[in-house]
């Protein structure tokens, strides 16, 4: 066993694994944080996508030890209170979720996006998701969530500025 | 007045716990006292079971059982939902199905042993320390060749591997029309096996509760009183009261997770021996080889014509794949689920297919998204497409020339089914107009000088769903009713529960059923929840598949609604001193007619509850009600797709530049949820056309079994698409539905090949099988100039 310590959605936390725990089992299995999913075993599917240190980051990909010191946030820590980020509100308007089991991955995936490129098009949106998989809506809403998300999100940041 | 919203693309109810995380699925719930089970599957096709040596895995730390098929072997096996019966009106071969192998493995993942431990790295590490002595021995796992001579037998009593030797129509009728037609169309095809792969992995949580002796299960299911039905019944001998069947939010089923699968028996009965909570989630690795697979066939088939292209028999030979074992409507989908869609949008007269069902070593196979209707549009619409590129005629019109015509309905096809309504002529004159049909010569040209082939391809298909009428499903083999329940309960305060039997793993029922009763009661959306997926407080159910949840399950809750509404109605007349006769229910008033006296639907809700001033000699107090709904008939959604591509030819990649889809889904209630599930239903027909495939090897071995070799489709394999409808409404049931879920997956695949097929025809090449990935489009063009420089 070793001891972690991390902050996760703002909170300080730690826990007592096994040195091969990988991050998502920790912060599914330890933390209760059960909003970021697995979907496959061969890191293919972005379901598990989470934030570390402002980048996302598959978190089955990543053991938990290596989070050390890190600051992660998971899909439980986007929101404020009870006000959607702007890009779980582009979902919920474009409907770019059906059965929600990959929006967790896909919403953190797509902060990423908007966090790295400015307004992103159609084609940058669709490149980027590569490492996402849904299986329900076809992505054609999705992408259309993250045209709009990523605008609301710069037009967010140009308010504050 | 509360504003209405049938018709309206209402945001969904339930994005907000998915988009924060919050949803609730199977693996993300842990019972007090949860045990972890992992599955030892075997790694062999085909493998007898000399031994198996528990010892050392159960003296492992954290082990609380071990179990095999020698513990299982008194319990009942999987039981089949359909029984076909062959052409000579032998019932169809039904080998017992074991949860766990006994004595003999089938299919590479096939159960072998349970290993219960404290963590699941113990359980896993457990089973590594099994000794299971197989003994190998020779598979068969390709379609085509499974009834050969000198086969391996997946079933020791099952001869030539052969499970039904099916027929529809008149197959002499068919001959006579093929020998005089002027002009026949042959073509082989095959439909290639999928994987369903909703992106949450399957799992159960099996728990006993001895105060109670009450079993609980929660499980990843479309349909949990089904799976309590057939797992209660057919499996452990446990009558209902004391089984509960939980399927909380799942992720995705597409068919995969109708089935009632050994895993959820194994889990249940367990709990009690260990006396513990068992959970059981899977691998996607595990998936792969556990979950049901879909398609899979080997078909042949003639079509016939006259001079002017009218089709005037359709002749059909198909050998589909059932795998190992029988799973839950496996029988039912290559038979009447496809063959009885051979008629099409055509006014074919004569259709005859004979259907042959088959075992091989390989995981079974079942329903995956459109089920049946798939085969049936692939194979009509490819030799449709083929012959009219045999008669000179452009892909329009020699559909235009064989359409049922919409002053046609109710259209008696002369294969079994009746179809209500629909206009094939006008969604394909939809689709063409959207499509840009008419200008597409021109940017295959300006394709062309970029070194680019661009093609183009049409589907027109009809298919049935909102599964259905139960006499009807009876007579052809299905072992249970196939209709569907809904219950409305009116609080005191009138808000609103309503219970049904169908679930939603993506649909979003909570949205769509909730906007039928807020329009019906005139209350707001806010005030009504929609409960789902628990067997002890939903009456009964089937659950969700074949586009039924609405056509089937929004019907059953209207008819409760009309009955709310109904003795809402006496009670107010009782309020208002009125007879009840004059009194107007509308936007969630209760008008005494012509009067100004009303009074509102939360003050009847109170005084049913609160019935102080009742008829109580006549009316119980209250106000809840159930109406079960069984249709007369399936309904049929149908429509146009169109696709458009542009393939490299240095390369052979695909690229699908357009897709255009206009369907008739009857009455939409939400256009926002009925696209999307189009838009879903595309991508895995595009998947299927140009990208995915499930290989086994000859041996048996799945070559396919992850991430990293099943293509799935990704955003960037994908066209936007442009969706649009044209919608008759369902003539048999009273909201005029008809269903959406399946037919993006349904048309599409067609029209994909067809649009690669007309691309490559300058070259020559006249076939191409799915999935057309770039090796193949590459192979196909370079065979193509070897034969037109041998020629
Ligand atoms: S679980 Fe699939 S990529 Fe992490
Ligand atoms: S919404 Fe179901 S997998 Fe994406």
């Amino acid at each position: 066993m070793a001891s972690v310590s991390m902050t996760v959605n703002g909170k300080s936390v730690s826990g007592d694994v096994a040195p091969n725990t990988l991050l998502v089992d920790f912060l599914r299995e330890n933390l209760r944080l059960t909003g970021t999913h697995v979907g496959c075993d061969t890191s293919q599917c972005g379901a598990c996508v989470i934030h570390v240190n402002g980048k996302s980051v598959k978190a089955c990909t990543m053991l938990a030890v290596q989070a050390e010191g890190a600051d992660v946030t998971t899909i439980e820590g986007l929101a404020n209170g009870d006000q959607l980020h702007p890009m779980q509100e582009a979902f919920r308007e474009h409907h770019g979720l059906q059965c929600g089991f990959c929006t967790p991955g896909m919403v953190m995936s797509a902060v990423d996006l908007a966090n790295t490129i400015d307004n992103p098009d159609e084609k940058t949106i669709r490149h980027w998701l590569e490492g996402n998989i849904c299986r329900c809506t076809g992505y054609h809403n999705i992408v259309k969530a993250i045209e709009a998300g990523s605008k609301a999100m710069q037009a967010g940041k140009q308010a504050a500025d | 007045m509360t504003k209405m919203t049938v018709g309206q693309p209402i945001k969904r109810v339930e994005d907000k716990r998915f988009l924060t995380g919050r949803g609730k699925y199977t693996d993300d719930i842990n019972r007090p006292g949860q045990t972890y089970a992992y599955i030892v599957r075997s790694p062999h096709a085909h493998a007898k079971i000399n031994g198996i040596n528990k010892a050392a895995a159960e003296a492992m730390p954290g082990v609380h059982a071990v179990f095999t098929g020698d513990d299982t072997k008194d319990l009942g096996g999987i039981p089949c939902g359909w029984q076909v019966h062959s052409k000579d009106g032998t019932p169809m071969a039904e080998p017992r199905h074991p949860m766990l192998a006994e004595g003999k493995a089938r299919h590479v993942g096939d159960p072998v042993a349970m290993v219960v431990a404290d963590t699941r790295e113990q359980a896993r590490a457990a089973a590594e320390a099994l000794e299971i002595d197989y003994q190998e021995l020779p598979a068969v796992s390709d379609t085509g060749s499974a009834l050969g001579d000198g086969q391996p037998l997946v079933h020791d009593d099952v001869s030539s591997n052969l499970c039904y030797d099916w027929i529809i129509g008149e197959e002499a009728d068919a001959d006579a029309a093929i020998a005089k037609a002027h002009h026949v169309t042959e073509i082989d095809l095959v439909n290639n096996r999928l994987v369903a792969n909703p992106m949450e992995p399957r799992a159960a949580i099996g728990e006993f509760d001895e105060s109670t002796g009450e079993y609980t299960l929660h499980t990843t299911s479309q349909n949990p009183h089904v799976i309590r039905l057939l797992m209660g019944a057919f499996v452990l001998s446990i009558p209902e009261h004391k089984l509960r069947v939980v399927a909380p939010d799942v992720g995705g089923g597409f068919g995969s997770k109708i089935y009632h699968y050994a895993e959820e028996a194994l889990v249940t009965w367990a709990s009690a021996k260990v006396g513990r909570p068992i959970k059981w989630t899977a691998d996607r690795s595990e998936a792969f080889i556990s979950d049901a697979h879909g398609r899979d066939h080997v078909s042949h088939a003639k079509l016939a014509m006259d001079e002017n292209g009218k089709f005037l028999a359709l002749k059909v030979e198909t050998t589909a794949n059932m795998g190992a074992y029988l799973s839950t409507f496996a029988p039912c989908v290559p038979t009447y689920l496809y063959a009885t869609l051979l008629a099409g949008v055509y006014t074919t007269p004569i259709v005859f297919a004979n259907v042959k069902a088959v075992f091989t070593n390989t995981v079974p196979v079942d329903a995956y998204r459109g089920a049946g209707r798939p085969e049936a549009t692939y194979l009509l619409e490819r030799i449709v497409e083929k012959a009219a590129r045999e008669m000179g005629l452009a892909q329009d019109e020699l559909r235009r020339r064989n359409f049922i015509p919409a002053d046609a309905f109710p259209y008696q096809t002369p294969v079994a089914l009746q179809y209500d309504s629909g206009d094939y002529l006008a969604t394909m004159e939809k689709a063409i107009e959207l499509s840009n049909y008419e200008s597409f010569e021109d940017r295959r040209q300006e394709a062309a000088s970029r070194g680019k082939l661009r093609g183009i391809g049409f589907s027109t298909y009809v298919e049935a769903c909102g599964i259905a009428p139960s006499a009807v499903v009876g007579s052809l083999g299905a072992r249970a009713g196939l209709y569907e329940c809904g219950q409305v309960r009116v609080h005191p305060t009138g808000s609103v529960t309503v219970f049904t039997g169908t679930h939603s793993h993506g649909q979003g029922h909570e949205t769509t059923f909730a906007q039928l009763v807020a329009d019906k009661l005139g209350i707001p959306m806010e005030n009504v929840e929609i409960s789902h997926g628990d067997t002890n407080k939903i009456p009964f159910g089937m659950g969700t598949y074949g586009s039924r949840s609405l056509a089937v399950g929004g019907v059953a809750i209207d008819r409760a609604l009309d009955k709310v509404v109904a003795k809402a109605k006496k009670i107010a007349a009782h309020l208002m001193e009125a007879s009840e006769a004059d009194i107007e229910f509308e936007n969630g008033e209760f008008r005494v007619a012509g009067t100004d006296k009303t009074t509102a639907f939360g003050d009847v809700a109170l005084t049913a509850y609160v019935p102080h001033n009742y008829p109580i000699e006549e009316l119980e107090p209250g106000l809840e009600e159930t109406a079960f709904f069984d249709p007369l008939n399936f309904s049929y959604p149908g429509g146009c797709h169109i696709c458009e591509v542009e393939i490299d030819p240095e390369t052979g990649v695909t690229e699908v530049v357009g897709m255009t889809a206009v369907d008739d889904f009857g009455r939409i209630i939400n256009p926002m949820i009925v696209h999307g599930q189009v838009h879903g239903g595309l991508a895995q027909g595009i998947g299927q056309a140009l990208l995915e495939s499930c290989v086994y090897d000859e041996s048996g071995q799945l070559v396919t079994g992850s991430y990293m070799d099943y293509t799935m489709p990704r955003a960037d394999n994908l066209p936007s698409y442009t969706v649009d409808d044209h919608c008759v409404p369902a003539a048999h049931n009273p909201l005029g539905v008809k269903g959406c879920g399946e037919v993006g997956a349904i048309g599409s695949p067609p029209s994909v090949i067809n649009a690669v097929l007309d691309a490559l025809n300058p070259l020559g090449v006249r076939d191409i099988s799915m999935p057309a990935t770039p090796m193949k489009v590459w192979q196909a063009i370079q065979d193509a100039k070897m034969s037109q420089a041998a020629d």
